[in-house]
């Protein structure tokens, strides 16, 4: 008791008397046969219902047709009838199971209170001392302190196995040296002379197709598919797949045309840009890579719909709120044979930051 | 001369009969309303308002209505703090059938938008008002039905047309109005609003003309079969069943988790506090019989 204070009282074994557990109070269904047997009679019933229920689901399943002899679709209340009908019976299905276990439970199974005390957390002493001379035992007998070339390759063994799984990481992608992200990151399929054309349609766009306050979603020709091999245009690559895919997620365009006296050149945004106020960006958010097209026509406010980033388009693509940290690339446009057509490449990345790309 | 006066005498009684007034009544206004048909051609005042009266009959509701923002010939306002009502020179007649005809204008009070409410004008005074407007600089005519309607193609074409709407839609559109064109918010409490309610020939003239923020979709821009593809697919997302059940405002995860969280968690959270909070002793106190057995 050295390491008690003095002034400190003795510590009570029971401070406050212990006044046990409340008297067991039988429920109707312990001492009543007759609420027993009523019991017993409602968890069947629910299991039942439950059964009823699955073979209802196989009923509306084959019963129900997803349209009807007219054509029209098979409706309840607005809704598809047969998804109802299966969904409402499945799920009926389950509840009776839950409802009917937690009736059985709580009126039929043993009902007693028990309570439990805790343990201490170690383990005894004669317990502790065993373990540990076994430890020593096993490792006196592998001899791991005596053979240090075994020891020694196991380690490089294990250390090994980490080997495949280091390599297997290089199918994420080709290392991102400077070559590397010259031919991929930093380049789109967008070059000199590639025609503008709308998404969907895929037809070219001339000047005059275009009025004050046009928006016009557009990709570089070749990645919207065409119907037939004769609206192929000679000299145009149709891209297909996966690598449509991967060329349209970065190609991708907005057109706009505003009045030429709104628009504020700078040298990142020269005049020779834009043609009569027709000025074309990157659709890429260059905060995370979301699409966006949600613009105002009178302020010229581009806003990303996912962080509210916005970018004004009338100011070579600035940023004028939120988290994106740079402007928009904006695509040099020029006309050829009566239609827009791109100057070159991007100037800069488009989309999102990436490790060796600076903020500027 | 007898019979006459014994006549009137009958007449005269019954002219004091409970329902003979309302007789009159009806007899006068039949005899009003086949006089007035009679002598009336059908739409005879249509026919005979010439466009030039039509305009000068839109610049009088004009200048009672409108001029106060716009100025007494359209050209706009613009106060210290900027424009106080735009310049109405070559927005054409469809502007003006969209914006009043969705009781956008007049405009209430000003803001960040004008607001949908009840029309104030009636279809006619919206022709007249769009008559005159579109005299003032050339600009987008109000639209055919047969423009923005696909009733002239085959039931294959109109089915084809379908998807090429759903695709130029969720091209140019989803970004503001949503995917289900249940509308979305805008910067600064501006909002893209539903299309559900909206009828077929002012979402046309909203492509056309570009109201307020909107941007100009215009028939260089989106052909007029386009522009029809995309309301035939507007009207066929509203007509199909709910295949993916409640679509509960088709504004995406917002409103699902709400639902989910709110009711379905929140359910079960008050069914599994019910459970609990009824015991089975407390209904009954132990059986008399019970006991004995």
């Amino acid at each position: 008791m050295t390491d008690h204070h003095d002034n400190l009282p003795a510590p009570v074994d029971e401070p406050i008397a212990n006044p046990g557990l409340p008297a067991h109070e039988p429920r109707p269904t312990d001492v009543d046969k007759v609420a027993e047997k009523r019991a017993e009679r409602q968890v069947a019933t629910f299991f039942f219902l439950s059964m009823a229920c699955a073979v209802l689901f196989v009923v509306a399943y084959y019963g129900i047709s997803l349209t009807e002899e007219s054509g029209d679709n098979t409706t309840f209340a607005g809704l598809g009838a047969s998804h109802v009908a299966l969904g409402v019976t499945l799920g009926l299905a389950l509840m009776f199971i839950g409802i009917g276990i937690i009736q059985w439970a709580r009126k039929l199974m043993a009902d007693v209170e028990i309570a439990e005390m805790r343990h201490p957390v170690a383990s005894s002493a004669a317990d502790r001392v065993e373990t540990l001379a076994a430890l020593n035992d096993g490792l006196e007998e592998s001899g791991i302190a005596r053979r240090p070339l075994v020891r020694n390759s196991l380690l490089g063994a294990v250390g090994f196995v980490g080997i495949p799984l280091i390599v297997s990481f290089t199918d994420l992608g080709p290392v991102a040296t400077p070559t590397v992200r010259r031919n991929t990151l930093e380049k789109t399929v967008w070059k000199e002379g590639t025609r503008v054309v709308r998404d969907v349609t895929g037809t070219p766009i001339k000047v005059e197709d275009l009025e004050i306050g046009d928006l016009m979603n557009c990709e570089p020709e070749g990645l919207v598919p065409v119907h037939s091999e004769e609206d192929e245009r000679e000299g145009v690559e149709y891209l297909e797949g996966a690598e449509l895919q991967s060329a349209k997620a970065k190609a991708a365009l907005i057109l706009l045309r505003m009045e030429p006296k709104d628009q504020t050149f700078s040298e990142r945004s020269p005049e020779n840009w834009s043609i009569h106020g027709i000025v074309a960006y990157s659709k890429i958010c260059t905060h995370v890579g979301c699409p966006i097209s949600l613009n105002e026509q009178q302020s010229h406010h581009l806003l990303c719909p996912c962080h509210q980033s916005t970018f004004d388009l009338a100011d070579g693509g600035r940023v004028v709120f939120g988290p994106a940290a740079r402007p928009l690339p904006q695509l040099p446009l020029t006309v050829e044979d009566g239609y827009l057509v791109a100057q070159s490449d991007f100037r800069e990345p488009v989309g999102p930051s990436y490790w060796e790309r600076d903020s500027k | 001369m007898r019979l006459l006066n014994r006549s009137a005498g009958r007449v005269s009684r019954l002219r004091r009969g409970p329902l003979a007034g309302l007789l009159v009544l009806l007899l006068g206004l039949m005899f009003t309303g086949a006089l007035y048909s009679a002598f009336t051609p059908a739409q005879a005042e249509k026919a005979s308002k010439s466009d030039d009266e039509l305009i000068q009959e839109g610049r009088q509701l004009f200048l009672v209505g409108c001029s106060f923002c716009h100025g007494q010939n359209g050209e706009g306002i613009t106060s210290q703090n900027g424009q106080y009502g735009p310049s109405l020179v070559g927005v054409g007649a469809a502007s003006v059938d969209f914006q009043v005809g969705t009781g956008r204008m007049p405009m209430q009070q000003p803001g960040q938008q004008a607001a949908t409410k009840d029309q104030a004008y009636s279809q006619d005074e919206v022709d007249a008002l769009a008559a005159y407007v579109a005299s003032l600089g050339p600009g987008p005519s109000i639209p055919d039905k047969a423009e923005y309607s696909l009733d002239n193609l085959s039931e294959d074409e109109q089915r084809e047309a379908v998807v090429r709407g759903g695709q130029l839609f969720l091209t140019n559109c989803t970004a503001c109005h949503n995917f289900d064109g249940s509308g979305g918010a805008m910067p600064e409490g501006k909002t893209a609003p539903s299309l559900k309610n909206t009828s077929d020939k002012h979402i046309y003239e909203a492509m056309l003309t570009g109201p307020q923020q909107m941007d100009v979709f215009s028939n260089g821009n989106i052909a007029p079969e386009d522009k029809a593809a995309i309301i035939a697919y507007l009207n066929s997302i509203e007509d199909n069943a709910g295949y993916g059940g409640f679509s509960l405002g088709g504004l995406g995860p917002v409103s699902e988790g709400m639902f989910a969280w709110i009711l379905g968690i929140g359910g079960l959270v008050g069914f599994a506090y019910w459970i609990a909070a009824h015991s089975t002793r407390s209904e009954k106190t132990e059986h008399p019989e019970g006991t004995d057995a």
